[in-house]
């Protein structure tokens, strides 16, 4: 089966004055579709420039990284723009709501941005989907944090996305809470088939995916398959 | 992969949806461009209104269709070609003279029109009693100018004197023909009629009478047939005149130079208001980056996200710009008021759609163009900031857009000065002065920031420290308020240094042993006894200055006629019509100096005539040592050679030349004399005017104190005018101020909330706040105020040649009203951080 996210060689540095800082060396995964993937390390480890370099958020220094089968190096800012827009879903730890739309609003941006129309039933049912459908109208500093994240996975799906990024998901939700946000997360994901690659501190969280890739200095130390993903 | 479009409906959406929760913020940094362009179109629609007046009222400027005017009385020749004109002729006769007030022996320096005939022919003589102005024509009757009966508390059926004739009062003069309260400020005019000129002994051989003719015909005229007839002999006998025509564009032009001067002022405070938004923007794209990140996670474009920003932009710099020409118009009502004393002719205002339009375009133009320079950075956020927030500033050295916005800047301001002053020169001097001026204030503001870092008390007390740190910390708003209140406050008190420099220039003169009061008009008969009157009363009197009229009928081969032709030659235009008063002497006198030549005191009769040229009247009409200048002493050619140049301080009272003839020459030409003396006192000067008016009352007086009270009165009227669009720059510097303090409210609210959070007290919060404003009102007015010591020190020693002393308690008073303002507003803006629950606040704010 192809692969929907293929990284290959990938290196990622940063320039500091005169020092070359390496982020990320030699990074080689491959992801098939419909699959989840947690990436884990300790912090300042590169999981999160991983995250952003294969979502398309930003460019490799060196290194070929595809997704969709869409080689994602030699587009420009615009492409990877439409790439995410078509492609891409995500879901992060502080929720990234826009704070002057609506929850409806938030939610319809992605379709928005394709152009296309009569959205609103289908914004509509993904709020109800995570419970918010009385909220629509209301603006993310009305909602409570677990709130904002369901908006944040509905807008996250509203696009069908072949592929979700999330960026330690419950980082900043109570252990309730975030239970609710990880079951509807997985329950949406296998409804709709989508590939999920999540990078988290929370090894138990980690565990509820297929897949374990672990980072250390910029290096895959570990890439193995959960054997029984916790439900 | 299909290229998707920019989606315009979206981004019209979510510029709107965008705008939301900052719509009130918005507006308040486009409030700071309602202020100049309010300003702007007060302004041009003053000169839209102006100039419609002027093209109505054109006839009544003058009073006739065609007015001839010379220095000296016409020949028989120049008064047949009038006579030929046909038409109604009134005849006028100007000069100065001193007027006298029996009931209180009041004495004052006035211009006396002798009229005969029906002048005016359009418009009319403004007088109280109304009927004064036909009917003062009959006996011997005045017309007194309404400030001159103030002055002297005279009524209307009181006496008057002038030269040997007294007259009734007849009238209250309030408004001749073509008469501004600036040009009445310097001499009041009295109307006598012409029939009673002989009487009062004032025209002598050797007067300087203006003589003038009105002409007015009944049926349509050709008057560019008539202009072509006068045309040749009238100019190269230097005789003047003025058409209708011509007096509309004499009119326009002088006020175009107004308006022209006012606009950009007004277009400072424009300016001023642009860098405020440019400012407040800057901080609002810097609070939406991570709005901007995640739309650009969710695909939108880096251009659809700059365009969602434009758009507010634009729509709010055209909200803005309507208010700001709705209250234009509304200033405008107030401007023929501000402006009375120095408009020729009443101004309706009437609203002025072309400004208005001129003025919303201009608005939406200049916002967009200002705030262009943080909206490009939009193009440069990128979506990681979702991920972590590094978002840098990109450098503006690096970024070829913003350098291209800098020059887009630059040429509209460069454009917009150029259709001002219509003069590409001067409009790069503008831009060019507006953009060191910015420079030097806004460089002033990074030396403070730099010098509170560097040299930070760190042993003063917390509070003092969380104050003073305010001032360099991220999106402090050092820079912004500096500029834009600085200018404002360098504005008012460089005009304020001006008037102050002007009056003590004059008042100098008081204080040292140099003459203050100057008599002229002195016939040759009555020298030898006005020098013992001014001996008897105790004054010094040295002697008088005979002064000799002239004019100048050739520089070697070059005449009138050929200066006509010749527009290579570099003269002025008025080198042969102007009327030149000549002295003689065998020497230098103190205020002169030999620069080149030789000096010639005396000549024997048929000797070679050398004079002596002021040195920058030579160099302005390139005139050399050697040359020769053919002078018409009253009908006699005079061949003279240029001997030498001096340089004159004219600054000193003293009877000062630009041509000097050698003893010997015109001792029997006919001319009168000027005698300069020093009186020690009002009372002194009081006594010896009246007695010099009662035994010679030809003779014309001005003394210091009169040139000191007309100074003052004109400073006061265009002052007053200035100050009115100076206000505007304040203003809108109070504005900007307002802005500045809202937009950094939620940083410096979470600070406080978090300091009160900590346990902070109120008043510790209150303080911390005050001391944040109060240094920066402080720096602001203190920058403000050391532009203007220096620019007004720089005029004074360079401009008007005389020392400058700052007065200390007007700019004290100034001082700490700015600094009061700012904290006022600083603290009322904050007022929610200091009362309210942290909680409460945190929350709302979000």
């Amino acid at each position: 089966m192809a692969s929907i996210l293929s990284v290959q060689n990938v290196r990622k540095t940063y320039q500091s004055g005169d020092r070359t800082l390496p982020v990320l060396d030699n990074i080689n995964l491959s992801v098939e579709p419909g699959s989840t993937l947690a990436i884990v390390g300790p912090s300042g480890s590169g999981k999160t420039t991983l995250l952003g370099l294969c979502a398309g958020l930003d460019r490799a220094t060196s290194g070929t990284i595809a997704l969709h089968n869409i080689v994602l190096d030699n587009l420009n800012e615009n492409q990877r723009a439409q790439v995410r827009n078509e492609h891409v879903g995500f879901i992060f730890q502080n929720f990234q709501l826009i704070p002057t739309l609506t929850a409806l609003e938030n939610v319809m941006v992605p379709l928005e941005l394709r152009g296309e129309k009569n959205i609103k039933p289908i914004a509509m049912e993904l709020l109800d989907k995570v419970g918010l459908a009385e909220r629509g109208h209301h603006y993310p500093t009305q909602l409570s944090g677990g709130e904002q994240q369901r908006v944040s996975l509905a807008r996250a799906f509203s696009n069908n996305p072949k592929i979700l990024f999330a960026d330690e998901p419950t980082g900043n939700l109570d252990a309730e809470t975030s239970d609710k946000i990880v079951a509807m997360l997985f329950e949406l994901n296998r409804e709709r088939g989508t590939t999920l690659v999540l990078v988290t501190h929370d090894m138990e969280l980690a565990s509820k995916t297929g897949r374990i890739v672990r980072i250390k200095g910029g290096k895959i130390i570990s890439d193995e398959p959960v054997m029984t993903p916790i439900p | 992969m299909q290229k998707r479009g920019l989606n315009p409906s979206w981004l019209v959406r979510m510029a709107w949806r965008d705008s939301r929760k900052n719509r009130s913020r918005l507006f308040l940094f486009i409030a700071s461009i309602v202020v100049g362009i309010a300003a702007l179109v007060a302004i041009d629609s003053l000169s839209h209104n102006l100039r419609r007046e002027i093209d109505l009222q054109a006839a009544e400027l003058l009073g006739a269709d065609l007015e001839i005017s010379n220095r000296r009385p016409y020949t028989e020749e120049q008064i047949q070609l009038i006579d030929s004109l046909g038409g109604r002729r009134s005849e006028e006769r100007r000069f100065t003279s001193m007027i006298f007030f029996p009931k209180n022996s009041g004495t004052r320096i006035i211009e006396v029109r002798a009229l005969g005939g029906e002048f005016p022919y359009y418009g009319e003589l403004n007088t109280e009693p109304a009927t004064a102005g036909k009917s003062f024509r009959n006996g011997r009757q005045a017309l007194v100018d309404q400030t001159l009966m103030l002055q002297f508390g005279a009524r209307v059926g009181d006496s008057v004197r002038i030269g040997r004739t007294t007259f009734l009062i007849a009238g209250v003069l309030k408004g001749a023909p073509g008469q501004s309260g600036v040009s009445a400020s310097v001499a009041p005019v009295v109307y006598i009629p012409l029939a009673t000129l002989p009487q009062t002994g004032l025209e002598q051989k050797g007067s300087r009478i203006n003589y003038r003719y009105y002409i007015k015909w009944d049926q349509p005229v050709d008057m560019q047939a008539v202009e072509k007839r006068i045309e040749e002999p009238f100019e190269l006998e230097g005789i003047n005149w003025d058409t209708v025509e011509s007096q509309k564009e004499d009119t326009s032009r002088s006020f175009r130079d107004v308006i022209r001067f006012l606009s950009l002022v007004a277009f400072i405070a424009l300016l001023l208001g642009c860098i405020g938004v440019a400012s407040a923007i800057q901080i609002y794209i810097r609070e939406k980056i991570s709005t901007i990140a995640v739309l650009r996670c969710l695909g939108a474009t880096a251009t659809q996200a700059f365009f969602i920003y434009l758009i507010q932009i634009i729509a709010i710099g055209f909200i803005g710009s309507l208010i700001g020409a709705i209250l234009g118009t509304l200033v405008q009502q107030a401007l023929p008021v501000v402006l009375k004393d120095l408009l020729p002719v009443a101004v309706s205002a009437t609203i002025s759609w072309p400004s208005i339009l001129q003025g919303i375009v201009m608005g939406v133009v200049i916002a967009v163009l200002f705030a262009l320079l943080p909206l490009v950075s939009i193009r440069k956020i990128s979506p990681l900031n979702t991920l972590r927030i590094s978002f840098q500033q990109s450098s503006t050295l690096k970024d070829p857009l913003k350098w291209l916005v800098y020059m887009l800047l630059f040429l509209f301001v460069v454009v917009f000065a150029y259709l001002q002053v219509e003069g590409l020169r001067q409009a790069i001097v503008f831009t060019t002065g507006v953009v060191v001026s910015f420079l030097v204030l806004s460089g002033i503001a990074a030396l403070l920031m730099w010098v509170v870092r560097k040299f930070f008390p760190v042993s003063w007390s917390f509070l003092f420290r969380q104050g003073v740190a305010n001032l360099y910390r991220p999106n402090n708003q050092t820079r912004i308020l500096i500029v834009s209140i600085g200018l404002g406050t360098a504005l008012i008190c460089t005009l304020f240094f001006i008037q102050g420099i002007l009056l003590n220039r004059v008042s100098l003169a008081a204080t040292d042993q140099q003459p203050n009061m100057v008599l002229f008009d002195i016939q040759s008969a009555q020298r030898d006894s006005l020098v013992s009157l001014a001996r008897q009363q105790g004054l010094p009197a040295d002697g008088t200055v005979p002064i000799v009229t002239m004019r100048l009928e050739a520089i070697n081969q070059i005449t009138p006629a050929t200066l006509r032709q010749d527009s290579t030659l570099k003269m002025q235009r008025w080198v042969f019509s102007r009327e030149y008063r000549v002295t003689f002497r065998d020497s230098l006198i103190s205020s002169e100096k030999l620069k080149k030549g030789k000096w010639t005191g005396h000549v024997q009769e048929g000797d070679p005539i050398f004079v002596s040229l002021e040195e920058g009247f030579a160099e302005r009409n390139s005139i050399a040592i050697g040359d020769t200048m053919h002078f018409n002493v009253q009908g006699v050619v005079m061949p003279t050679i240029v001997g030498s140049l001096r340089s004159v301080d004219w600054n000193r009272m003293q009877t000062n030349f630009l041509v000097v003839f050698p003893s010997g020459v015109l001792e029997e030409a006919p001319q009168f004399h000027v005698l300069l003396t020093r009186v020690p006192s009002v009372e002194a000067s009081a006594r010896f005017q009246q007695a010099v008016v009662r035994q010679f009352p030809n003779i014309s007086i001005i003394d210091l104190g009169l040139v000191l009270s007309i100074l003052n009165d004109i400073m006061d009227k265009i002052g007053f005018v200035i100050r009115f669009m100076a206000a505007f720059s304040i203003l809108t510097g109070l504005i900007v101020l307002i802005a500045s303090v809202l937009i950094s409210k939620y940083q410096r609210m979470q600070e406080n909330v978090l300091l009160r959070t900590l346990g902070a007290q109120s008043r510790q919060v209150f303080i911390i706040t005050a001391l944040e404003y109060f240094i920066l009102g402080a720096m602001a007015a203190a920058t403000g105020i050391f532009l203007a010591v220096i620019s007004s020190w720089a005029l004074a020693e360079y401009m008007f040649e005389t020392t400058f002393t700052p007065q200390i308690l007007p700019v004290v008073i100034v001082f700490f009203t700015i600094c009061f303002v700012t904290v006022a507003i600083g603290l009322f803006n904050s007022r929610s951080a200091l009362s309210r629950p942290p909680l409460e606040i945190l929350r709302q704010e979000v």
